[in-house]
């Protein structure tokens, strides 16, 4: 199903941001759990500002690539560099350090607070005051709530979610559950935004608003996103490239176009033995 | 009499009394396996039950008699917590369930009393708390007739219920609704029945526990915390196996006495209330499964 | 009608996160305050020391666990061990350093607690659910034997006890019912706040990101190592203080067996039933809890005409307090606390149903 999005942004030679050289470079990821072999032999990387898809059958491994790309995986062989710098081990709070900020598939907001509360708490990495001058609502405590306040209501204009803002996640729909999890990952003012199936489960209407959001993040702010998804219409209009990924190995990795007429790609996607 | 005889006398005593921590472990893992709800409860059953059992026989029913209608009373007890309290639940947080445990073992624990009142009760298995003569005579070893018997009955208990899990058609079905309630009703597991079983069994090894610990140290309100006991025994040797509870409490049972005796004139003694804690802690932080326990997996 | 919010807007951020933005949250409050301070004069003195303080000092216990289990979902058995440090601590202060002010030791009383925790909190970095309780039962036994079994904590004490000293501050001796009161109201109530502004602020949110989701929290930059923590060692430090205004201003004498399981149980049961993850819960679950056996006398000797067995009255209140557990968590796992919640929502409307 084809979402009819302004591909012309895209098409114009003027990108707000040009793409940069390589900001992320993956280079011979393997993953294993036990027997199970997640990733194999993976390498590919992510130019600065632009929109890398990660596509695949389902179980081929593209969570476990955003998993080790964050840190939450530590991949057997292989590395993950981060602006030319090499990493030996990512961890989380690392990769956030560095600028890395995701969604989750299933939704990983925290199910006790409220919309603007999920919010405020990805700021975190914006707010220094300890926890003495936070219970003594200290000047610089008093302060920097405001300040970060401020900000996260930006976001909240931004994702048009001003009407729910003190709203129990738990009680929300999914399409804005998921809007939510956007604005708690954006709040980080990451370099780079890692996308799980941003628009699983949604209908047509959400899944226009989030293109919308996500290609005005890239050109607003720069932010460079990668992200995984399943609708082939929503990958081909709104990614610069894409790679695609079956049973843990690459198989594809170029344009949209160029992926769309790959023999392998279409041979997984059919499921022709190889 | 020589160290080594003294030695092997309070090795002996642990490992008996460690049968007893896993004879009332043991109930907990039968609830785990079949529900995978924590019951924090047992403890409160396990007294229940014996003070039930002695309570009918002070009003008149023989011992033969007693057993069964106590039987009956901890199935009806199984069944009503089924209803109320873990049904109600039954798709709240691990912790929200344990929370919900715990206030079923004060509601079961102030009930027992206001049924049978607060008295301290004996318990007369004939079988009497005194050293088997020949051991004596022959190594001068201290070992009680009463915690060999008990010892022998919770291994017997024990391995009972092993077989049943691994080698029966309704352990296959016990664990079948401990895995996915949904999935076993799907293909045609009775779970009602199934429920009954698991609730009396659990019963049973109740009473039986109580009743061995009654014996020893007479029917009160202190063996609610003997049940507190068996949670190293669970977490050293897993919650969901059988095999590792019996090994566990041999392990608990052992260590607590040994340390008494052995470590604990250096520190004043006492150590027994808090040492096998210890010992699970460090076992959590280097094997949180247990010894036979199934690994924990969290997908992200 | 009267609990209207019409024509109060809030122009700022700041205004927007205040504790008390309705005008009439903050009269409330201002007259619950006065009234708290002025109660002394009009109740006697069984009532302030018997109930009122017990009631303050619990509270602060039930705020620390809730700080622990309510916001940072670290399920724990082991408050009352850490009010035992407290309390001992408090003791062994005052006893060896001479003319130091009552506050200044109860604040260091704290830190000793949080110290005690910290240790203590250390599995929680590996394990959670029933295997951290364990471990915390593992302290709370623990703790409670060393306080016994090493004489020095007890200056060598023939019985076993230790006698609590006199409240001195600025050189006043604080020894009536009444002076009592007034310090512990103070103490309890500046340390609400400062739970509450906690709670309220980037603190609360790093505790309910740990509890709700721990992996996303780190992905967010969160630290599971620091957060947890933390939690523990502001819990304890609460738990601590507690302990020992538990000790100088109800009890006087006081053995480490007076901290055992079964006071940790009660403060379990307090914060559930007051409502996890709230300040309010708190003071309304410990209230509950204490104010029951008399409740349940009063009760007796109205339909009964006679007072009952203690036992029967305490067993009794084992059930009952069971049931509401069960109960709560069933129908309104945020307790009480959410309960008075939903009443005064309903007053904001009235006289409207919706």
């Amino acid at each position: 199903m084809t979402i009819p999005v302004q591909s012309s942004i895209l098409q114009s030679a003027q990108r707000a941001f040009p793409f940069g050289p390589p900001i992320l470079e993956l280079d011979s990821i393997s993953l294993r759990f036990g027997g199970v072999q997640a990733l194999t032999n993976i390498s590919f990387n992510v130019l600065e500002h632009e929109i890398r898809a990660i596509i695949g059958p389902n179980g081929a491994g593209k969570s476990s690539m955003l998993n080790v790309i964050n840190g939450i995986y530590v991949p057997q062989e292989g590395s993950v560099t981060f602006r030319g710098e090499r990493l030996s081990e990512m961890r989380p709070t690392h990769a956030a350090r560095l600028g890395i900020a995701r969604t989750f598939q299933n939704i990983a907001l925290f199910r006790g607070m409220s919309v603007l509360d999920n919010i405020m708490a990805g700021r975190k990495l914006h707010m220094h005051a300890s926890f003495l001058e936070v219970a003594l609502q200290l000047p610089r405590a008093r302060r920097e709530e405001a300040e970060n306040r401020a900000a996260v209501e930006e976001i909240i204009e931004f994702l048009e979610i001003e009407h729910i803002r003190k709203t129990p996640v738990a009680r929300l729909p999914y399409g804005l559950q998921k809007r939510v999890e956007l604005g708690r990952a954006l709040a980080a003012e990451p370099t780079i935004l890692l996308l799980d199936e941003p628009m699983a489960g949604m209908n047509i209407e959400e899944k226009q608003d989030m293109c919308r959001f996500i290609l005005d993040v890239n050109d607003h702010y720069g932010t460079t996103i990668v992200l995984i998804e399943h609708d082939m219409g929503v990958v081909m209009d709104i990614s610069d490239r894409v790679v695609v990924l079956d049973y843990g190995k690459k198989i594809g990795d170029g344009t949209p176009d160029e992926v769309r007429s790959d023999q392998n790609v279409i041979d997984a996607y059919l499921g022709v033995p190889h | 009499m020589p160290d080594f005889w003294f030695f092997l006398e309070v090795l002996v005593g642990g490992l008996l009394s460690g049968t007893m921590y896993a004879l009332v472990a043991l109930g907990f893992v039968l609830i785990y396996k079949a529900s995978s709800v924590f019951n924090f409860a047992q403890g409160a059953m396990v007294f229940f039950a014996v003070l039930s059992f002695v309570g009918f026989m002070e009003l008149g029913l023989p011992f033969w008699a007693a057993l069964p209608v106590t039987v009956g009373l901890m199935i009806l007890v199984g069944m009503g917590t089924e209803r109320f309290v873990l049904r109600p639940l039954v798709n709240q947080s691990e912790d929200t369930l344990l929370m919900a445990t715990i206030g079923l073992a004060f509601v079961i624990e102030g009930v027992a009393q206001l049924a049978w009142g607060v008295d301290v009760r004996r318990l007369d298995l004939g079988i009497r708390d005194e050293p088997i003569n020949w051991v004596m005579d022959n190594t001068g070893m201290l070992i009680s007739q009463l915690d060999v018997t008990a010892a022998v009955v919770a291994g017997i208990m024990v391995a009972a219920l092993a077989l049943l899990f691994s080698h029966t058609k309704v352990g296959r079905g016990l664990r079948a609704v401990a895995d996915d309630h949904a999935a076993a009703l799907s293909i045609g597991i009775p779970l009602k029945h199934i429920w009954m079983l698991v609730w009396a069994t659990a019963g049973v090894v109740a009473l039986v526990a109580g009743m061995l610990w009654g014996a020893r140290s007479g029917v009160q309100f202190a063996l609610v915390w003997v049940a507190l006991k068996a949670l190293p025994v669970l977490i050293i040797g897993g919650f969901t196996s059988v095999p590792g509870v019996i090994l566990a409490g041999l392990i608990v049972g052992a260590f607590e006495k040994l340390g008494e005796v052995f470590i604990g004139p250096f520190v004043g003694g006492g150590i027994e209330g808090w040492a096998p804690y210890m010992l699970a802690v460090l076992f959590l932080l280097i094997r949180p499964e247990g010894l036979f326990g199934e690994k924990i997996i969290r997908r992200v | 009608m009267l609990y209207r919010e019409a024509g109060q807007f809030r122009t700022s951020y700041a205004q927007d996160s205040q504790i008390f933005p309705l005008r009439q949250d903050r009269v409330g409050i201002f007259i619950i305050l006065t009234a708290a301070v002025m109660l002394p004069f009009v109740a006697n003195s069984y009532w302030l020391s018997a109930i009122l303080v017990p009631w303050l000092v619990l509270s602060l216990v039930a705020l620390g666990q809730n700080i622990l289990m309510g916001y940072a979902g670290q399920l724990s058995l082991g408050s009352a061990g850490f009010m035992a440090v407290g309390a001992f601590a408090c003791y062994n202060l005052i006893l060896r350093i001479d003319g130091i002010p009552f506050v200044v030791a109860v604040a260091l009383s704290g830190v000793c607690a949080a110290l005690v925790g910290i240790v203590f909190g250390l599995p929680s970095l590996r394990i959670r659910g029933l295997y951290l309780a364990v471990a915390t039962l593992a302290s709370q036994f623990f703790i409670v034997w060393a306080l016994d079994k090493f004489g020095w904590f007890k200056n060598y004490d023939p019985a076993g006890v230790i006698t609590a000293q006199p409240i001195v501050m600025f050189g006043h001796n604080f020894a009536t019912p009444r002076e009592k009161y007034w310090v512990v109201l103070a103490i309890v109530a500046v340390l609400a706040l400062l739970a509450k502004n906690m709670a309220r602020g980037s603190v609360g949110r790093g505790w309910m990101a740990v509890r709700d989701m721990d992996v996303a929290a780190e992905v967010m930059g969160f630290s599971l190592l620091r957060t947890k923590l933390q939690a523990f060692a502001i819990s304890s430090f609460y738990c601590g203080v507690g302990g020992a205004l538990f000790a100088f201003a109800y009890l006087q004498t006081v053995e480490p067996s007076a901290f055992g399981i079964d006071l940790s149980f009660r403060i379990l049961f307090m914060v559930i039933i007051g409502g996890l993850g709230t300040i309010m819960g708190s003071f309304l679950g410990a209230g509950f809890i204490l104010l029951m056996p008399i409740f349940l006398n009063i009760f007796f000797h109205t339909v009964f005409g006679k007072s009952v067995d203690a036992t029967i009255t305490s067993a009794l209140e084992q059930v009952i307090f069971g049931v509401m557990i069960i109960m709560f968590l069933i129908f309104e796992p945020l307790g009480l606390a959410r309960l008075w919640q939903l009443t005064k929502e309903r007053l904001r409307l009235w006289p409207f149903k919706h």
